[in-house]
This record gives C-alpha cells, structure tokens and sequence, in this order.
C-alpha cells in the first residue's frame, strides 16, 4: 500500500476540502479507509436511529391518550424512598465512563502501551456489559409490570413498541460493542496489533489505529444513548 | 505507521471533557428531579443533549482534528433529518387533530 501524499503539503480548511474531493485516489486524507468506512457505517446507523426516533416522536404526537410519564415508569424504590429514573442515570454514567476509558485506550494505543490498552478495552467492556445486564433488568422490570409492544397498564399502547424497538436496538448495539471489544483486548495482550499479525477472519495486518476504528464505533453507542435518554426517558 | 495519521492528543483533553459530561448529564438528571416543566424543560434537555454530542463527536471521535472533507461527509447528510423531524411533526399535529375530530372521546 503506498502511502504518500502525506505532511505539509495538505491545504487546511475550505481550499483543503475542495482539492481533497478533488484530487486522485484519496478524497479523505490523513484517514485509513478502515476509519472513513466505520464514519461512512455510522452515518447510515444515524439515520437508522433518527428513523426509530422521529417514529417514536409521531406515535407520542398523534396519540390522543396520555403518554405514560418515564419519570414514574423507571422510578425505583430504594430505602422506601421514590427515586425517580435511578437505573436510568446510573446506566448514563456507566455509558459515559466506558467512552472515557476507551477514549484512553485509543490514546495509550498509539503510544504503543500495550498492557494499559488492553486493561482499558477489557474495563470498556465490563461498563458495557454492566450497561446491558441493567437493562435486561430493567426490561424484566417492565415485563413484569405487564408493559408489551401493544400495551401498557399507563396510557398510549405505543409506549411498549417504542421503548422495546429504540432501547432494544441500542442494546444490541452495545452487546456487539462488547463483543468486538474482547476481541480487540485479546489481540492488543498477545501483541497482535504491535507485530502486524494478520487478523483471524479478514487477514488484514494488525494496526493501533483498528482500536481508533473501533472506540468510533464505541463512542457512537454512548452517542445514541446521549439522545435517547433526552429524548424517550426526559422529554 | 504513516505520520499524521495518528490521533495524539494530551490525556488532560480526555479527562477533561469526561468530566464535562457527568456534569451535563447531572444537569440534564435535575431537570428531572427538580421537576421543571414545560418548555424550560425542553429547551434545558435539548441544551444538555446537544452540548453532550458535540463534546463527544470533536473529542472523543477525534472530529475537531480531521479535516473539512471527512467532517463534511459525516455532519452534513444528518442536517436533513431535522426536516424529517419537522415535516413529522407538522403531520403528526394534522393526525392528532384529525383523531381529535373524528374519533375523539
């Protein structure tokens, strides 16, 4: 793989943009096309989300029932006290830490620290799977309060399709996150990505800039929730 | 590895907006508890959601030290979903009202 056109030469700002798109082979300089791929990836996962959002957005509009109030639904009693969305901000929190340490790893990465990379991606995965365990409780929870895709015992039947399709969806993500994230630990311990080892499935040469590609993927998940817990569990 | 095609930056940077964070997602969490309503409620929300994404896209996505081809690519083709969301939901006020007239309680 020749990689040239790098350093000074590049124009900055709205000239850089227009002889980047421009010139030959490579719109996206001083990016791998693995990272401009996982952007492309992610911009269609926007759209996939926004979909799911603004649909729950025209159900809650066009309803003539009440909506029931999150507040209240994810409330928790603790200590006899009513906690109002408890679980909900201590999944935020754990969210947001996860992209913290995987911020760090991506950093530590290219300082080619091998064991403060991988220690960093295997704390990222333990926050998500943490993440994914509360919210299998909390659907649990919810299920057993007798809330289905078609019905609830608070107001508009929608509220069941929306919450199991947005969080369901987004749980997913999280769980092949946390897949891809052991993954990535293994390969950073035994040392895959400093030596160039091939990959088991693609055969691509091992490179510190695949734990970039996919903290994007990572932070994108905390990204999602960042709108879905403004916009379903708050609004 | 090709230079310039890594993303070093001080750690301070990291800490610093991870901090951020927690603090915007208290603040969006008390708008909750406190109980504010209405469109303060809304626009805080809002305020607080946006600010949170835009701290994670520049920083943790590295997208303020890319250049404008990438950045362009990725943030512009989302503007067209806020007219989604507005057309969804000048129709959903048409539907809401529709019900209303026709099949209210």
């Amino acid at each position: 793989m020749v990689e040239t056109t790098r350093g000074p030469t590049l124009e900055p700002g709205l000239r850089g943009l227009v002889t980047d798109l421009a010139s030959d082979q490579r719109a996206f300089k001083n990016v791998p096309w693995s990272k401009a791929m996982m952007w492309l990836f992610l911009l269609s996962d926007i759209f996939i989300f926004a979909c799911f959002l603004v649909g729950y957005m025209q159900v809650r509009i066009t309803t003539t029932v009440a909506w029931p109030n999150a507040s209240d639904v994810f409330a928790l009693e603790l200590g006899g006290r009513h906690v109002p969305l408890l679980l909900i901000a201590i999944m935020t929190f754990i969210l947001i830490s996860s992209s913290g340490t995987m911020a760090l790893a991506v950093k530590f990465g290219y300082e080619q620290r091998r064991l403060a990379t991988g220690g960093l991606l295997i704390l990222t995965a333990l926050l998500g799977a943490s993440f994914v365990g509360m919210q299998a409780f909390e659907w649990t929870k919810l299920i057993g309060e007798g809330v289905r895709p078609w019905s609830n015992p608070w107001g508009a039947e929608q509220f069941g399709a929306a919450f199991f399709l947005i969080t369901g969806f987004h749980g997913t993500h999280v769980s092949i996150g946390v897949l891809f994230l052991i993954i990535m630990a293994v390969k950073v311990m035994r040392g895959s990505l400093a030596a160039g080892h091939p990959g088991f499935l693609t055969r691509r040469r091992g490179r510190y800039e695949m734990v970039e590609t996919l903290g994007l993927y990572w932070h994108f998940v905390d990204l999602v929730w960042v709108f879905i817990f403004a916009f379903f569990y708050l609004w | 590895m090709a230079h310039g095609e890594t993303q070093q930056h001080p750690i301070g940077i990291y800490l610093w907006v991870w901090f951020l964070l927690f603090v915007l997602s208290v603040g969006s969490y008390l708008v909750d508890v406190v109980g504010l309503e209405s469109y303060l409620r809304w626009t805080l929300i809002t305020l607080f959601m946006l600010l949170k994404a835009g701290l994670i896209i520049a920083v943790f996505m590295h997208m303020v030290w890319e250049r404008l081809a990438i950045i362009c690519v990725v943030l512009v083709p989302p503007g067209v979903l806020v007219f989604l969301m507005l057309l969804m939901a000048i129709e959903g006020n048409h539907v809401l009202l529709s019900r209303l007239a026709y099949f209210g309680p």
